[in-house]
C-alpha cells in the first residue's frame, strides 16, 4: 500500500512560485514519470516529497501517511522514500559496497544483503572498487541498489539517466524498468526526455509552469493531449482545423472518427477553450494527427487526399520525416509525415496526403498560435 | 624533415628558454633547482653541525631529563590546542555556512581576522593586561585563540563547495540529521579539517615568541635560549633535529591519512543551492559561542593594543624610530618577497607543466619549509654562514634568504591555481597566430599568472613584516625590524613603547586576512571560483 497523492501542493522560493498548485496520483507498484522542461519545478517537487523542503501548502501523503500538510512534517530519513539523485551522487570516500550498505544497521551490514543487492544491479564483482574508479551507468546502478536497500515504500529518480550517454542510457532505461517491476516498487522519475518518459513510464504526468497539466498512460497523452503545446512537447504533431460534427472530423485529408474522450483522470483539468464557442456545434475546431498517420501516395494515384509537396525530408534511417507543404489551406503550414526509411521522398516529389486512425479534438488555446 | 618549431629553435637557442616544447625549459629547471638547494640548505647544514659536535654528545644530550620534560609539554601542548582549534573551526565554520545564523557575512569576516594578529602579539595583549597569566593553560588558550582560523578557513571553503546531494542522500537512507554530520559531511570536510590541523600543530611546534611572553617551555624556546643566551650550539642542534623529526612525523601522518579516500564528484552536474539548517532554540547559544570566541580573539588582543596606545608609558629604553623599523621591515620584506616568487614560479610551472615524479618531487620539496620553524632555517643558515661564508653570516642577504625559504610554501600556495589557468594550450595557440614564444609569453601567459604572482609576494611579504624568530637569529647588528623592536620593548616591559610597533604589523597583515574571508563570502554565492583559498594543500 504505498499510494502517493498529492494534493494543491504549492511550493515558492524568495516569493517566486515554483510549485504553484500540484495535483499528483501515483498508483501504488507504477512507475510515474514527471516530464517538464528544465525549470518547470519537477526537481522541486521531488525534493518535497523526498522531504528536503517543506511544502508551503497541501498535502502529501503515501498511503495512509501523512507525509507534509499544514500541521505535521515527516523528516526525510523516517519517510522510507528512496532516492536517486542526478549523476547518482555516491559518497566518494566510500566503496561501492559501503556504498549500497550505508543506510543498512551493522548487523545487517553483514549478512547478505549488500551482496543480494550488488547481485540484483550486477555489480558483484565491483564491491570493493571506489566510485571514481566506476563509469557513468554502473554508478547510477550502485545508486539505485543504495536506494533500494532500505526497501523503500518509494522511489524517487532524478533525471536519473540524463549524464549517459546515448546508447547506454536506452539500455539503463530498459534494465531499470525491468528491475523496478520485479522488485514491486512504486517509482517516480522526473524527466525532461520525452522520448523517455513515454517509453519508460506506465503512468505519465506533465508538469508545466508548476502544475501538472495531464496525468494519465503515455499512450493517452501521446495520442490525446489536453492542449496544442503539449501535443508538440511530446512529439511531432499535425493540428489541423476541423469541423466537428458529432462523432465525427471533416478535415482536409477527409473525414476521420473523432476519439473518444479519455477518463477524466486525476490530473487532469478543464479544458481552456479560448477558440470561438463551445465544441460539440459545428464550429471550427482543432484536432491532432500524428506524423505515423499521414498516408503519403504518388500524386498521381488516384487517391482521395490533399496534393502537396515535399520540402525538406529529415532522413533518421529506420524511418523518415517528411515535411510537406499542403497546396490548399488545410490549418497547418506544414505537414508532417513519418515514412518508414526506404520510403523517403527526394524535396519537391509532388504527393497527395491522406491520413488513417482516429483524430483526437484539440482545444484551441492562447498558444496554438504563438508557439512555432 | 624539419619542423618549424625545430629550425626556430636551433636558430634561436634562447628560445627554448622560453618554450620548453617536449624539454624541459632550461631556466625554470634551474630556477627549481636553486629553489629545492635552498630548501635543504638550512637542514643540511643542521645534521653537519650536529656530526661535528658528534653524534656521541648529540645522545648525550638528548638522553636528558629535560628533553623529556619538554616533549611532554610541546605534545600536551599540540594535542590539546590542535583538538580544541579544530572543534572551534569546524563548529564555527558549520554554523556560518550551513545554518540560517544571523550576520552570516560579518561573522566569516570576524572569525578569519584573527588570522591578521601575529601570535606572539595576541599574548602580548593577553599578558600585558593579566600579568598573572602563565604556563600551560595560558598557552593553549593564547595559541588556539590565534590558530583556530588555519581549521575554520579550509573547512568553510569545504562546506562552500560541498555538494548537499550527499547530505540529503544521507536523509534519505534513514540518518538523522546529527548521524548525517557525522558520516557524511565530517566525511567530506575530513581533508580539509586535517589539512588545518596540521598547520595548527606545525604553527605551535614553531611559536617561539608567544610561548616565551607566557613564560612555557617547549622544544623551540628551549633551543632558542639554549643558543642565544647559552650559546651551546650543539644542545641547539640535537633539539633542532628532534624539532625537525616531530614536524615531519606530523606531516606524515596528515599525509597518510589524506592520502587514501580522495574526494571526487561523479559527475558535472549542476551544484544545488545549499538548505541551510534552522537553528532554533540553538540560535541563543550559537550566537553567544560566536560572540565569545570574537571578544576573545579579537576584542581583547586589539583592545589591550588600544589601551597601551593611548596610555602610552614611559621606557627606560633609549627611543627608536619606528619609521625606521617600518622601513628597514618594508626592504626586507620585499626582498624576500620578490625572491619567493621568484623561485616559486619555476617550481609550480614545472610542476603544472611537466608533471613526472622528478618535478612532482620538487614541489613537494617547496612545501617542506611548513614543516620547519622559522628558528632551524635560521640555525642552519647561521651555522652555514659561520662556518662556510663569513662574510654572509648577519647580512641583509642571508636574512632574506631566510624568509624566502621559509615562506617559499605560502609563495607556491599562491602561485598554484593561477599557473594552472595558464595552459599550454593557450600559448601553442598564440604561436599559431605568429607571435614568437617570448612575445606569446608577455603578452598571454604573463597577464595570466599576474594574480597568481601578486598573491604570493604579498603572502611572504606579509608573513616575512611580522617574523620574529629567525629574525632575532639572522639579523645584521643595528637593522631592527618592526617585530624585533617590539620584542625589545616587551621584553622590557614597555608596554606602552611596544604597542604602536604591534599595532603597525597587525595593520599589514588584518588586510590579507580581511581579504581571504572576502573571498569566502564570495564563495558562498558562485559557483564556481576560480581560486579558492588553498591553506589546506600541504
Amino acid at each position: 500500500m504505498s499510494r502517493l497523492t498529492i494534493t494543491e501542493l504549492r511550493k515558492s522560493y524568495d516569493t517566486q512560485p515554483v510549485l504553484s498548485d500540484v495535483n499528483l496520483d501515483v498508483p501504488s507498484g507504477s512507475l510515474t514519470a514527471v516530464l517538464g522542461q528544465s525549470g518547470c519545478g519537477k526537481t522541486t517537487m521531488l525534493r518535497v516529497l523526498a522531504g528536503f523542503e517543506r511544502a508551503d501548502h497541501g498535502v502529501v501523503k503515501l498511503g495512509p501517511t501523512t507525509l507534509d500538510d499544514a500541521s505535521s512534517y515527516v523528516a526525510p530519513e523516517r519517510r522510507g522514500i528512496g532516492y536517486v539523485p542526478q549523476e547518482g551522487a555516491l559518497f566518494p570516500n566510500l566503496t561501492v559496497a559501503a556504498n549500497v550498505g550505508f543506510g543498512l544497521s551493522r548487523r545487517e551490514r553483514r549478512g547478505s544483503a549488500v551482496v543480494d543487492l550488488l547481485e540484483l544491479v550486477g555489480l558483484t564483482a565491483l564491491g570493493r572498487r571506489f566510485p571514481h574508479e566506476l563509469s557513468g551507468g554502473e554508478q547510477q546502478r550502485v545508486a539505485l541498489a543504495r536506494a533500494l536497500a532500505r526497501r523503500p515504500a518509494l522511489l524517487l529518480l532524478d533525471e536519473p539517466f540524463s549524464s549517459l550517454d546515448a546508447g547506454l542510457r536506452t539500455h539503463m532505461r530498459e534494465e531499470v524498468r525491468t528491475l523496478l517491476h520485479a522488485q514491486g516498487v512504486t517509482a517516480v522519475l522526473v524527466t525532461h526526455d520525452q522520448e523517455e518518459a513515454l517509453s519508460l513510464a506506465d503512468v505519465l504526468a506533465v508538469l508545466r509552469d508548476g502544475r501538472i497539466v495531464q496525468q494519465g498512460t503515455p499512450d493517452e497523452l501521446y495520442n490525446q493531449p489536453v492542449d496544442a503545446q503539449l501535443a508538440r512537447f511530446l512529439g511531432a504533431a499535425n493540428l489541423l482545423s476541423a469541423r466537428i460534427e458529432g462523432s465525427v472530423a471533416h478535415t482536409a485529408l477527409g473525414e476521420l472518427a473523432l476519439r473518444a474522450p479519455g477518463p477524466g483522470g486525476n490530473g487532469r483539468p478543464e479544458l481552456v477553450l479560448g477558440g470561438p464557442g463551445p465544441s460539440g456545434s459545428a464550429q471550427p475546431e482543432l484536432v491532432l494527427l500524428r506524423p505515423e498517420q499521414l498516408e503519403i501516395h504518388p500524386a498521381s494515384d488516384a487517391v482521395a487526399g490533399l496534393a502537396g509537396r515535399v520540402e525538406r525530408c529529415d532522413y533518421y534511417g529506420h524511418d523518415a520525416l517528411l515535411h510537406i507543404r499542403p497546396t490548399e489551406p488545410c490549418g497547418a503550414d506544414v505537414l508532417l509525415a513519418r515514412v518508414a526509411g526506404e520510403h523517403s521522398l527526394p524535396v519537391d516529389t509532388r504527393v497527395t496526403v491522406a491520413a488513417h486512425g482516429l483524430a483526437a479534438p484539440i482545444a484551441y488555446d492562447s498558444v496554438t498560435h504563438h508557439t512555432r | 624533415m624539419q619542423t618549424a618549431a625545430s629550425i626556430d629553435a636551433s636558430v634561436r637557442p634562447w628560445a627554448r628558454l622560453w618554450s620548453g616544447r617536449r624539454r624541459w625549459p632550461l631556466l625554470a629547471t634551474g630556477g627549481s633547482l636553486l629553489a629545492a638547494g635552498l630548501v635543504l640548505l638550512p637542514l643540511f647544514f643542521l645534521v653537519l653541525q650536529a656530526q661535528q659536535s658528534g653524534w656521541d654528545q648529540i645522545e648525550r644530550l638528548l638522553l636528558r631529563h629535560t628533553v623529556a620534560v619538554l616533549l611532554w609539554n610541546t605534545v600536551r601542548l599540540a594535542f590539546l590546542c590542535t583538538l580544541l582549534c579544530a572543534l572551534i573551526g569546524v563548529g564555527a565554520a558549520w554554523c556560518v555556512q550551513r545554518t540560517t545564523l544571523p550576520g552570516r557575512r560579518l561573522w566569516s569576516v570576524l572569525l578569519v581576522l584573527p588570522l591578521g594578529i601575529p601570535d606572539f602579539v595576541v599574548s602580548f595583549g593577553w599578558v600585558s593586561l593579566r600579568p598573572s597569566l602563565h604556563g600551560y593553560l595560558a598557552a593553549v588558550m593564547i595559541m588556539t585563540l590565534s590558530l583556530y582560523p588555519l581549521v575554520y578557513l579550509p573547512v568553510a571553503a569545504s562546506l562552500a563547495r560541498q555538494d548537499a546531494v550527499l547530505s540529503e542522500v544521507g536523509r534519505s537512507l534513514g540518518l538523522g540529521p546529527w548521524r548525517v554530520f557525522l558520516r557524511v559531511t565530517l566525511r567530506q570536510i575530513w581533508p580539509a579539517v586535517l589539512g588545518g590541523c596540521l598547520l595548527v600543530t606545525l604553527g605551535l611546534l614553531a611559536e617561539y615568541g608567544a610561548f616565551e611572553i607566557v613564560r612555557y617551555q617547549t622544544f623551540t624556546v628551549a633551543i632558542f635560549t639554549e643558543f642565544k643566551l647559552g650559546f651551546d650550539t650543539a644542545a641547539a642542534c640535537a633539539l633542532s633535529l628532534v624539532l625537525v623529526l616531530m614536524g615531519i612525523v606530523v606531516l606524515a601522518g596528515e599525509l597518510a591519512v589524506t592520502g587514501r579516500g580522495r574526494i571526487t564528484r561523479s559527475g558535472a552536474g549542476a551544484r544545488r543551492i545549499v538548505t541551510r539548517v534552522a537553528l532554533g532554540r540553538w540560535l541563543i547559544p550559537a550566537l553567544a559561542m560566536l560572540s565569545a570566541l570574537a571578544v576573545l580573539a579579537l576584542g581583547v588582543p586589539l583592545g589591550s593594543l588600544v589601551y597601551w596606545l593611548i596610555h602610552g608609558g614611559s621606557s627606560t629604553l633609549p627611543p627608536a624610530s619606528i619609521l625606521t623599523a617600518a622601513s628597514h621591515t618594508a626592504g626586507l620584506s620585499a626582498g624576500a618577497a620578490a625572491l619567493a616568487t621568484a623561485l616559486a614560479l619555476p617550481v609550480s610551472w614545472l610542476a603544472a607543466r611537466h608533471p613526472n615524479r622528478y618535478t612532482l618531487l620538487i614541489e613537494r620539496l617547496a612545501y617542506l619549509p611548513q614543516a620547519l620553524p622559522g628558528l632551524v632555517v635560521g640555525l642552519g643558515l647561521v651555522f652555514f654562514s659561520v662556518h662556510y661564508l663569513f662574510s654572509l653570516y648577519q647580512s641583509t642577504l642571508l636574512l632574506i634568504v631566510a624568509y624566502a625559504v621559509l615562506f617559499l610554501p605560502l609563495a607556491v600556495i599562491g602561485l598554484r591555481a593561477s599557473v594552472l589557468n595558464a595552459p599550454q594550450r593557450l600559448e601553442e595557440a598564440g604561436r599559431s597566430l605568429g607571435r614568437r614564444p617570448a612575445s606569446v609569453w608577455l603578452r598571454v601567459t604573463l597577464p595570466l599568472i599576474a594574480p597568481g604572482l601578486a598573491a604570493a609576494f604579498a603572502l611572504v611579504f606579509i608573513s616575512s613584516a611580522t617574523e620574529l624568530t629567525a629574525t632575532l637569529l639572522l639579523r645584521p647588528t643595528g637593522v631592527n625590524t618592526l617585530a624585533t623592536q617590539f620584542w625589545v620593548y616587551t621584553g622590557n616591559l614597555s608596554y606602552g613603547a611596544a604597542a604602536p610597533y604591534a599595532a603597525l604589523m597587525v595593520a599589514v597583515s588584518a588586510i590579507p586576512a580581511y581579504l581571504l574571508s572576502r573571498r569566502m563570502t564570495t564563495l558562498d554565492q558562485t559557483p564556481a571560483p576560480r581560486q579558492m583559498p588553498t591553506l589546506e594543500h600541504t
